[in-house]
C-alpha cells in the first residue's frame, strides 16, 4: 500500500470523493423536497390549523417524551398514527373531542404509571394539535409503522 | 505545554467537565423515572430532564472539541493562537448561552425540535461563538505550519458550523422539517464530528506512540475519506419512514452499512500505531482512553448501528429501545471517551506537571465503560422484546413498557456505575493527591516530535 497510496493521493481521493458524494446528496435532497410537497404529504392541506398545531407541539416539547414517525424520546407512545389508533383520522371534530378529553384527563396520577403533565391549552390549540396529528398521520411513510400499536 | 496560549484549553476542559457532571446526573434522574414513574412528575417532567441530559452532552462535547483544537493547533502550527482574548470571549458566550438554555428549560421555555430546543437567542449565541472560533483557529493555522491533522480538524469544524444554519430552518411541513433536521443531527455525528474525532485521535497517537507523521497522516486521510463516502449518503437511513421517497431505503441501507468502515479503521489505526510505536509514553491513562474510545466507538457506532440500519430490520426496530442502546454506546465510545482521552493527555501539561492519578483515572475508565456496555446490553434486550411485542404482535405501547421494567431497573444500576465513574474521572483530573500508585514520567516528553 505504501507506494501506490501516498499521502497526497489519499488526500486527493478524500477531497474529490467527498465533493462527488455531496453533489449526489444535494441532488437527491432537491428531488426529495419536491416529492414531499407534491406527493407524500399532499393528501391534506397544510392549513393554518395544522401549522398552529405544529407550533403547539413544539412549544411544549412533546418530542422529548413521545415519538413522531418513530423519532423522539421513546418514553411515551408513538403519535404519528395516533389518530388512526383512536379511529378518528377521518373526522376533524371527533379528533378534536378525543384529544381534548385525553389532555384534560392528565395526569392520571396512577401509582407506578408514567405521567403526562397537565397542559392548559386553549381550544384553538387543541384543535390545531388534532389537525397537526391528523396531517402527520396521512403522510405516506412507506407503510410504517407495521401496525396500529405504533 | 510549549505555547502559552494553549492554556486557553484548560478553561474549556473545566467547563466541559462541569457540564459532563450535569449531563450524567440528568441521565441518572431520567433513568430513575423509568423505574419509578411518579418521581418528580408534577415538578420536573421527564421531557425537561431529557432536554438537559441531551443538550448538556452536546455542549460539553463541543466545548471539549474547541478546547482540544486550542490545545493541539499551536503545537501543529508551531505558533501561538491568533487571539487568546477572542477564545475567552467565545467561552463566555457559550457558557452564558448554556446557562440561559438550562434556565429557560426549567422555566418551561423551549423549542420542540429534538436536541435543538434552545431559545433563538441561544442559537444565535452558538453561531456567533462558532464564527469567533473559526476566525481564531483559521488565522492561527493560515499563519503557521499546515498539517493533515489541522486540515482535517478545520474542515470538520467549518462544516459542522455551517450545518448549524439548518438549526434555524424549520419548515411548516413536518416531513421537510425532519429532513433538514437530520442535516444537523446526522451530518454532525455521522460525518463532520467523525472528522474532528479522527484528527484528534491522530494527534494523540502521534504524541503517545511516536510513530512517523507520514504514516499517521496517510491513515487519517483514508479514515476520513471512508467516513464521508459512507456517511453523507448514509443519511438515508433516517429517511426511510418520514415521508421521503422509497429509494432512500436502498441508498440508506447500502451506504450506512459502509459506515462501519471508518470506525473499524480508527480502531485498527489505534492498535497498529501502538504496536508500531517504540515510545513508552508516561501517560498511560491517555493511551487507555484513546484505545478504549476507538474500540467502543467501533462497537457502539459501528456494530450497534449496523444492527438496525438495514431497512428491512429498521421497519420493525425503528424508534424502540434498540435505538436508545445504540445512541448511548455510540456517543460514549466515539465522542465522550475521545474527549476524556484528550483531557487525560492535556490536563497534566496544562497544569505543568507529570501525569497524575493515573490509576484512579484508569479505574474510572473501566467503571464507565463497563457501565455503558451493561446499559447497552440490557437496552438491546429490552428493545428486542419491545420490537417483537409491539411491532410484530401489535401489543400496545404502555403494556409493552410495563413488561420491560426489569431491564429499566438494570439500566439504572448500570447508569449508577457510569455516574460514579464520571465523578471519579472529574476528581482524578481536578485533585492531585500526594502519592502516586504508579510512578509518573516527565511532564513534557520528547518536545516537538
Amino acid at each position: 500500500m505504501a507506494e501506490i497510496l501516498t499521502k497526497s493521493r489519499a488526500r486527493n481521493i478524500f477531497y474529490g470523493g467527498s465533493i462527488f458524494f455531496v453533489v449526489i446528496f444535494v441532488g437527491m435532497t432537491v428531488h426529495s423536497h419536491r416529492y414531499v410537497v407534491q406527493t407524500s404529504t399532499a393528501g391534506m392541506a397544510l392549513s393554518e390549523d395544522v401549522v398552529h398545531g405544529k407550533h403547539v407541539w413544539e412549544k411544549h416539547s412533546c418530542i422529548n417524551c413521545h415519538s413522531l414517525h418513530g423519532e423522539g424520546a421513546y418514553f411515551a407512545p408513538e403519535l404519528g398514527n395516533v389518530m388512526t389508533r383512536w379511529g378518528v383520522q377521518d373526522s376533524p371534530e371527533d379528533a378534536f373531542e378525543f384529544l381534548k378529553g385525553w389532555i384534560e384527563s392528565q395526569p392520571s396520577g396512577v401509582e407506578g404509571r408514567r405521567q403526562m403533565p397537565r397542559y392548559d391549552l386553549a381550544e384553538e390549540d387543541i384543535r390545531g394539535l388534532a389537525e397537526f396529528l391528523r396531517w402527520a398521520d396521512q403522510t405516506d411513510t412507506q407503510g410504517w409503522p407495521p401496525n396500529d400499536a405504533g | 505545554m510549549k505555547y502559552q496560549s494553549q492554556k486557553v484549553a484548560l478553561y474549556y476542559f473545566l467547563a466541559a467537565m462541569a457540564l459532563f457532571g450535569i449531563q450524567v446526573l440528568g441521565g441518572l434522574l431520567a433513568g430513575w423515572i423509568y423505574v419509578s414513574p411518579n418521581f418528580l412528575a408534577e415538578i420536573l417532567p421527564f421531557n425537561v430532564i431529557r432536554m438537559i441530559h441531551t443538550n448538556a452532552l452536546i455542549v460539553w462535547l463541543l466545548l471539549g472539541f474547541f478546547g482540544a483544537a486550542y490545545f493541539l493547533i499551536p503545537e501543529e502550527s508551531e505558533r501561538e493562537i491568533w487571539s487568546t482574548k477572542l477564545a475567552y470571549i467565545q467561552l463566555v458566550i457559550l457558557l452564558v448561552g448554556t446557562l440561559g438554555a438550562v434556565g429557560s428549560y426549567l422555566a418551561g421555555i423551549h423549542g420542540g425540535r429534538e436536541f435543538l430546543e434552545q431559545p433563538l437567542w441561544v442559537k444565535f449565541g452558538i453561531l456567533v461563538a462558532a464564527l469567533i472560533f473559526l476566525l481564531n483557529v483559521s488565522m492561527t493555522v493560515l499563519a503557521g505550519k499546515k498539517t493533515a491533522i489541522t486540515n482535517v480538524l478545520l474542515m470538520g469544524l467549518w462544516l459542522l458550523s455551517l450545518l448549524w444554519i439548518f438549526a434555524f430552518i424549520n419548515p411548516d411541513n413536518l416531513s421537510l422539517d425532519k429532513m433538514y433536521w437530520w442535516f444537523v443531527v446526522h451530518l454532525w455525528v455521522e460525518a463532520t464530528w467523525e472528522l474532528v474525532m479522527a484528527a484528534i485521535l491522530a494527534f494523540l497517537l502521534l504524541k503517545l506512540t511516536g510513530v512517523d507523521r507520514e504514516i499517521v497522516e496517510k491513515w487519517l486521510y483514508v479514515i476520513v475519506a471512508t467516513a464521508l463516502f459512507s456517511g453523507i449518503l448514509g443519511t438515508g437511513h433516517h429517511f426511510y419512514w418520514i415521508g421521503l421517497p422509497g429509494y432512500w431505503q436502498w441508498v440508506g441501507s447500502i451506504f450506512s452499512t459502509f459506515e462501519v468502515v471508518p470506525f473499524f479503521l480508527m480502531m485498527s489505526f489505534a492498535f497498529v500505531m501502538v504496536w508500531k510505536g517504540r515510545k513508552n509514553h508516561p501517560n498511560k491513562a491517555a493511551l487507555l482512553w484513546s484505545l478504549g474510545s476507538s474500540t467502543v466507538a467501533f462497537f457502539g457506532a459501528g456494530v450497534w448501528g449496523f444492527l438496525h440500519t438495514l431497512h428491512g430490520v429498521n421497519f420493525y426496530s425503528h424508534g424502540t429501545q434498540i435505538t436508545a442502546a445504540h445512541g448511548h454506546l455510540a456517543f460514549y465510545g466515539a465522542y465522550v471517551a475521545l474527549n476524556l482521552a484528550v483531557f487525560s493527555y492535556a490536563m497534566p501539561m496544562l497544569r505543568e506537571r507529570a501525569p497524575y492519578n493515573q490509576v484512579l483515572n484508569m479505574a474510572s475508565f473501566w467503571l464507565m465503560t463497563g457501565g455503558m456496555a451493561f446499559m447497552t446490553f440490557v437496552l438491546t434486550f429490552a428493545g428486542t422484546i419491545q420490537t417483537h411485542m409491539q411491532r410484530v404482535i401489535g401489543d400496545y405501547y404502555m403494556n409493552v413498557q410495563e413488561s420491560l421494567s426489569v431491564f429499566f431497573l438494570m439500566r439504572f444500576g448500570a447508569g449508577t456505575a457510569v455516574v460514579i465513574g464520571a465523578l471519579l474521572f472529574i476528581y482524578s483530573m481536578l485533585v492531585v493527591r500526594k502519592t502516586e500508585v504508579i510512578p509518573p514520567g516527565s511532564a513534557n516528553p520528547v518536545p516537538g516530535e
